[in-house]
């Protein structure tokens, strides 16, 4: 479904991708994990054309996306959730779920989705009229989340969504991403919560300062010593 | 009391005009951050436009200020893709000297075009008449005014509020990234910012031309420096800000012409810049924001 092939990507002088490729296919949750810095949400920002490859390309469902301008690509199918949330701080949770739905124009259609994401997120429900920066954080994880589903992708984005929630709270997150792509929405996510990641993942790729060092079933990748030793805490 | 009631009747129709302007200062400053220092020239641009739609089509008022600020709505898109649009990725002050530049070339071309000399907005135009209520003399230029400015702000509150265009405007001024990764257009919404904003500064401008009774090429810049300064006073960026900034600098510009001395009027007002800045610089609605961590 998506292909990123040999994609060079820089900011200004440093090398932030390098040859980079991964594939992700229809259907599957696919996962990318390293350290901080490896490169993972470049990887995603380039993806969704905020950022541009110096060279390389990137496919979507067999088409060339790779210069394609980055508000253009959410109506081809790919949403993201991005890194540290994002929500419009000053508008209200139902103002947000209404700029995921952007580019949609059927309004019977976006109601229903609005209310799949409130049955989803009852939470967000309760509050749908407060502004989005007084949520807690994994609240507006939730509204994240479900802002990008208001767009209805076929390829969701996710740049760590666990980011600085407690346990209990991650675990709901990625049953919550479990049950997402189980309705067919493909999923790429990007982890540090590696273990988490594999455990839900399909297929894993483990970057390194810019390169893919590791690749393989996610379950296999979860027991490889080279994996556990690095990310995994021994 | 009934002086006093009066200077606050006059202070209100100033009020709204300057209020009209620090809109436009302020909507370009929350969405692309720049303090667009031509906002006062689009001003006297509109007010020339109702100018010769009066005096060569023989227009009403109503059609010369929406002809005004069409023309000048066209203008701050064009003004924005030529001048500011290839700066955005520079530094801010490369973009504030620009704006310097647009506003003397707006000036200067002015001149050059229709001449340095003041024309005087045609009194049938608007014919001026004075009410007697409860003791007050209300003109009717004041009622027009105030009463054209209070419906433009309505419509304003309306489309911010509650249209798409209007939450993709608040969105993009929030945060950039995450709006196009909505898939709204960023250089669309700022051009349709650059737009309303300067239709409300024209609609400004055919209002001082109604106002005083005179329009010349120069005649933005004072206007339109009080402006920005109630922009700031009410916190640079929030939109009720601009709209309270402008009426009080309204108010307070009446009451000292009023009751002190009128040549102490731009001093009192740039006196209000000097002060806010050393003791809120974020202005009456702004919020303090230190760095977050």
């Amino acid at each position: 479904m998506l292909e990123v092939k040999d994609i060079d990507v820089y900011y200004g002088a440093i090398h932030a991708l390098k040859k980079l490729s991964i594939k992700v296919e229809q259907g599957s949750i696919v996962t990318l994990i390293g350290a901080n810095g490896a490169g993972k949400t470049t990887t995603l920002k380039t993806i969704s054309g905020l950022l541009r490859p110096r060279s390389g390309a990137i496919y979507f469902k067999g088409n060339e996306i790779t210069k394609v301008p980055p508000e253009k690509i959410v109506g081809l199918g790919i949403s993201q959730v991005p890194e540290g949330r994002r929500v419009f701080a000053s508008m209200s949770v139902l103002e947000n779920l209404e700029m995921g739905a952007y580019l949609r124009k059927k309004k019977s259609e976006i109601n229903s989705d609005m209310e799949n994401v409130f049955t989803r997120f009852p939470r967000l429900k309760e509050r749908s009229r407060q502004m989005a920066g007084t949520l807690s954080g994994g609240e507006q994880q939730m509204l994240a989340i479900g802002r990008a589903l208001m767009a209805r992708p076929e390829l969701l984005l996710m740049d760590e969504p666990s980011m600085g929630l407690a346990p209990l709270l991650v675990k709901e997150i990625f049953e919550i991403i479990k049950d997402i792509n189980s309705r067919g929405t493909t999923i790429l996510l990007v982890e540090q919560n590696a273990n988490m990641a594999l455990s839900i993942a399909d297929y894993a790729y483990v970057i390194e300062t810019g390169e893919i060092v590791l690749q393989g079933n996610a379950k296999e990748l979860m027991h490889s010593e080279d994996v556990k030793n690095a990310y995994l805490g021994g | 009391m009934l002086e006093l009631t009066q200077q606050i009747v006059n202070g209100l129709s100033l009020g709204a005009i300057y209020a009209l302007i620090a809109l436009g200062y302020t909507m370009v400053y929350g969405i692309i951050k720049l303090i667009n220092f031509a906002h006062g020239d689009i001003m006297m641009v509109g007010a020339f436009v109702g100018y010769f739609s009066l005096t060569l089509f023989g227009t009403n008022i109503i059609i010369a200020m929406l002809a005004a600020m069409l023309t000048c709505a066209v203008f701050g898109v064009l003004i924005e893709k030529i001048a500011y649009r290839p700066l955005r990725n520079s530094t801010r002050i490369a973009a504030l000297i620009t704006a310097i530049g647009v506003s003397l070339f707006l000036e200067y071309v002015t001149i050059f075009l229709i001449g340095p000399s003041q024309k005087v907005f045609p009194d049938s135009a608007f014919p001026v008449k004075a009410y007697d209520i409860a003791g007050l003399s209300i003109l009717n230029k004041d009622l027009f005014v105030f009463i054209s400015a209070v419906v433009l702000m309505l419509i304003l509150q309306y489309i911010i509020k509650w249209t798409k265009t209007g939450k993709a405007m608040r969105a993009v001024s929030l945060d950039q990234e995450a709006a196009v990764l909505m898939g709204i257009s960023v250089d669309k919404t700022i051009s349709i910012t650059f737009a309303i904003g300067s239709a409300l500064a024209a609609a400004a401008g055919v209002m001082v031309g109604v106002y005083y009774n005179t329009v010349n090429p120069l005649m933005g810049i004072i206007p339109g420096l009080k402006a920005f300064v109630a922009a700031v006073l009410g916190g640079i960026g929030i939109i009720p800000g601009a709209m309270v900034g402008g009426f009080v600098m309204g108010l307070l510009e009446t009451m000292v012409s009023g009751y002190g001395n009128s040549l102490y009027r731009d001093a009192v007002a740039f006196g209000v810049l000097i002060l806010i800045l050393l003791i809120k610089p974020s202005g009456i609605f702004g919020k303090d924001t230190g760095e977050k961590v």
